[in-house]
């Protein structure tokens, strides 16, 4: 069996790619794919958690069902981002976040 | 008890003219002048009344027990044991002290608010001026009725606020509101020295109430304190005469009540000649037992007191403005009055504060009324003459006159004779006794310039523009009863003439105790000293009169070669010895200075505003420099996210992380 630290490791090198990529890439839908990124690492952690428990554990299952909720939502979060993301291209002809700065009051 | 009413409920007295001046005062503004001149009328009035219902039920069933009256009536601070039993009640007492003192305050005081009626008729706000005087009944009232150092004290800021109201009464006339507030100033210096007596009698005794205080003093059994020795009496007397010497306008405090003369005359006549500025005088004779503790403190009273009756007269002689002859005259006579003090003739002292009350109010009412007659001149270079156009302001002035000169058998001449003669009395006393004597000599000259220049020669003044008139009964009304006891006053202390009883000091002797004055040994040789100290006295105040008449009608024109013969004498006099211009050089000066360039141009506007608005642009950079982060780019916040982030996380693996760097170190 696998020990549940390769499981970490290998959920916190993605989501440190992720993170790096979130920061660094300038396409918006790269920006949005490592969102999913992060996402998904963390859903990795859970699962890896959740395995790791003793079967007794009243809360064995939890981490695996966190992980169906979180898809769910991102799920949700794609149809809006995505729709976002149309919406700013029409408008600027361009997916360049850096020209994206309306975060300001 | 049932049959004292208004003693059992001495508070009535003060509190009526409260009233009044709280009427008049909230609601007075749109009233016509007759319904603010009766509220104020009825309240002092009614004030008189009580009091004089009052005396009558102290005298007939408090004095023969000879006992004072007190009562308790509310407590006013009280500290309980942990912070010393402090305790000041509102409480009142009669004695036969406080007899004279209400019976002056409230007699004189009705007087002259029947003739302000009269005399403030046309002038700008009437109901403000009743309003003002009646505050002023009110706190003299409560001075004088305190049963204790701290109520006094209320009394005595009281008046000293009305006082201040009243002088810069005409407070859009630059002179009356500085007048104002030089009195108010002078007088907390004054006030200062008074505190701190209470504060050291507090200390010393852990009272301030009269009776228990002076109980402890006597109980004490403390000797008195000899001449140089610097005890807790002689420090507290001085400290209590320094209060004195600010409220009774003595050296070196005197200088506001000159200037007090800004204000209203009627003011003039009852805060600053009659009532309130013998408040020190009262002060003193009631703390008798603790002057009395102290040589140091009483030679220290009478020789202040003597100074200034001589210096002040010598001012006198020569000032033109007709009211302030009469202010140098009252600070002169309250020299007097602390004169007699000084040298254990409490009662002496009290008899010519009563007697001067009469014939100061008088005096200065009739200026009043001269100052009326001539359309508001106060320059008596420029009236002369008036003897026959005002008949009754000059006869009832003439009398008053007469008063303060010493001229028997009128008031001023019994009282200034007793305390002469108490004064020659004492041992060491005969330096003082000829300075007072001196002094008569003065007052008599200058007072008859006065008359001389006012009612005799011809008249000085444009005759077409001015148009002499009598005033109404309003205002001469009260100048005869005024003239009627100016005459009569003094003759409670007649019979002491021709070897009777002097039924003043025999009136006043529950409170002053048989230890005052001196108990001549030869009965008969006494007597016929103070017969002649009376006639040297008399003789001496014509002289003064003689030399007044010879000057100011014989020779109208020698005054004026005298003055410019002996120009320095007259001009050191005429400018009231530099006095005023040695203040501002010496402290009002260097305290403008330190105001200006310390206080507002340091500490003000570099500590103070410095500060402030540091604080201010201290937060104007830090948001400066701050809202560049806000760029409105995500990815700018995101690493921001990042970077709060890693340090949440360094925080959290704090512990975890230490040893390691200990052992890459290693």
């Amino acid at each position: 069996m696998v020990p549940t630290q390769y499981y970490l490791v290998l959920s916190a090198i993605l989501f440190g790619l992720g993170v790096v990529a979130f920061v660094f890439r300038r396409n918006i839908i790269t920006i949005f794919m490592s969102i999913e990124l992060m996402l998904n690492a963390v859903n990795l952690s859970f699962v890896a958690f959740s395995q790791a428990m003793p079967a007794a554990n009243n809360h064995k299952l939890d981490g695996q069902i966190f992980v169906l909720f979180v898809i769910v939502v991102a799920a949700a979060e794609a149809a809006v981002g995505l729709g976002i993301i149309i919406v700013t291209a029409r408008n600027r002809q361009s997916l360049n976040v850096e020209r994206v700065n309306l975060l300001k009051l | 008890m049932p049959n004292q009413p208004i003693l059992e409920h001495l508070w009535i007295i003060p509190l009526l003219p409260l009233l009044g001046a709280a009427i008049n005062g909230l609601l007075g503004v749109k009233w016509p002048n007759k319904i603010v001149n009766t509220v104020a009328l009825f309240a002092t009035g009614l004030s008189f009344a009580a009091a004089l219902e009052a005396v009558r039920e102290f005298v007939t069933y408090v004095a023969p027990t000879g006992q004072l009256f007190r009562k308790e009536f509310f407590d006013w601070i009280f500290t309980g044991a942990a912070a010393g039993d402090f305790r000041v009640g509102f409480d009142l007492q009669m004695d036969q002290l406080t007899v004279v003192m209400v019976l002056v305050v409230t007699g004189v005081g009705f007087l002259i608010h029947i003739y302000s009626t009269g005399y403030m008729a046309h002038e700008g706000g009437y109901y403000r001026f009743f309003s003002y005087l009646n505050l002023f009944m009110f706190f003299m009232l409560i001075l004088v009725l305190a049963a204790n150092y701290v109520l006094l004290f209320v009394g005595w800021e009281g008046v000293g606020l009305s006082s201040y109201l009243l002088i810069g009464f005409y407070f859009l006339k630059k002179s009356a509101s500085d007048a104002g507030k030089k009195a108010f100033i002078v007088n907390r210096i004054g006030d200062f020295g008074f505190m701190l007596g209470m504060f050291l009698l507090f200390r010393t005794f852990h009272t301030l109430d009269f009776s228990q205080l002076f109980a402890a003093v006597e109980k004490s059994g403390w000797a008195q304190e000899s001449w140089g020795v610097f005890g807790t009496f002689t420090v507290a007397s001085l400290l209590l005469f320094m209060g004195a010497t600010g409220k009774s306008a003595q050296l070196p405090l005197y200088v506001w009540l000159p200037d007090a003369m800004e204000g209203p005359t009627p003011v003039s006549a009852l805060i600053h000649a009659a009532t309130m500025v013998t408040a020190g005088v009262y002060v003193v004779a009631r703390s008798h037992i603790l002057f009395q503790h102290s040589e140091t403190a009483l030679v220290v009273v009478a020789v202040v007191g003597c100074a200034t009756a001589f210096f002040a007269a010598t001012i006198g002689l020569v000032q033109t403005d007709i009211k302030r002859v009469l202010a140098y005259s009252t600070v002169s006579q309250l020299g007097y009055m602390f004169l007699a003090c000084g040298v254990g003739a409490f009662s002496a002292g009290i008899f010519h504060l009563m007697t001067h009350a009469f014939f100061k109010a008088l005096l200065f009412l009739a200026a009043g009324s001269v100052i009326h007659a001539m359309g508001g001149e106060q320059d008596m270079r420029h009236m002369g003459g008036l003897r026959t156009s005002i008949k009754y302001t000059f006869a009832t002035m003439f009398i008053a006159t007469l008063a303060i000169a010493g001229i028997p058998p009128l008031a001023g001449f019994f009282s200034k004779d007793s305390i002469l003669l108490s004064t020659y009395e004492i041992p060491g006393g005969h330096p003082l006794y000829f300075v007072g004597l001196l002094t008569a000599l003065l007052t008599a000259f200058y007072m008859f310039r006065l008359v001389f220049l006012t009612f005799w020669g011809k008249p000085r003044f444009d005759q077409h523009h001015v148009h002499v008139h009598e005033s109404p009964w309003s205002m001469l009304g009260p100048l005869v009863v005024l003239a009627v006891l100016s005459v009569i006053g003094g003759w409670v202390a007649a019979p002491a003439l021709w070897g009777g009883k002097d039924y003043f000091t025999g009136f006043l002797a529950p409170v002053f105790g048989a230890g005052e004055g001196v108990h001549p040994i030869d009965e008969v040789a006494a007597h016929n000293l103070e017969l002649t100290l009376a006639l040297v006295a008399v003789i001496t105040a014509l002289i003064g009169i003689a030399v007044a008449f010879w000057l100011y009608v014989r020779q109208p024109k020698r005054p004026e070669e005298l003055a410019n013969s002996m120009q320095p004498v007259y001009k050191t006099l005429l400018n009231k010895y530099y006095v005023d211009e040695l203040y501002a050089a010496a402290v009002v000066r260097p305290l403008v200075w330190i105001s200006d360039h310390v206080l507002w141009k340091i500490v003000d506007v570099e500590a103070i505003d410095g500060t402030v608005n540091g604080i201010a642009q201290g937060a104007t950079a830090v948001g400066d420099s701050v809202r560049h982060t806000q760029s409105g780019n995500a990815r700018s916040y995101a690493s921001w996210v990042v970077v709060g982030a890693l340090i949440v996380i360094a925080i959290l693996f704090w512990p975890t992380i230490r040893p390691m760097i200990g052992t890459v170190t290693k």
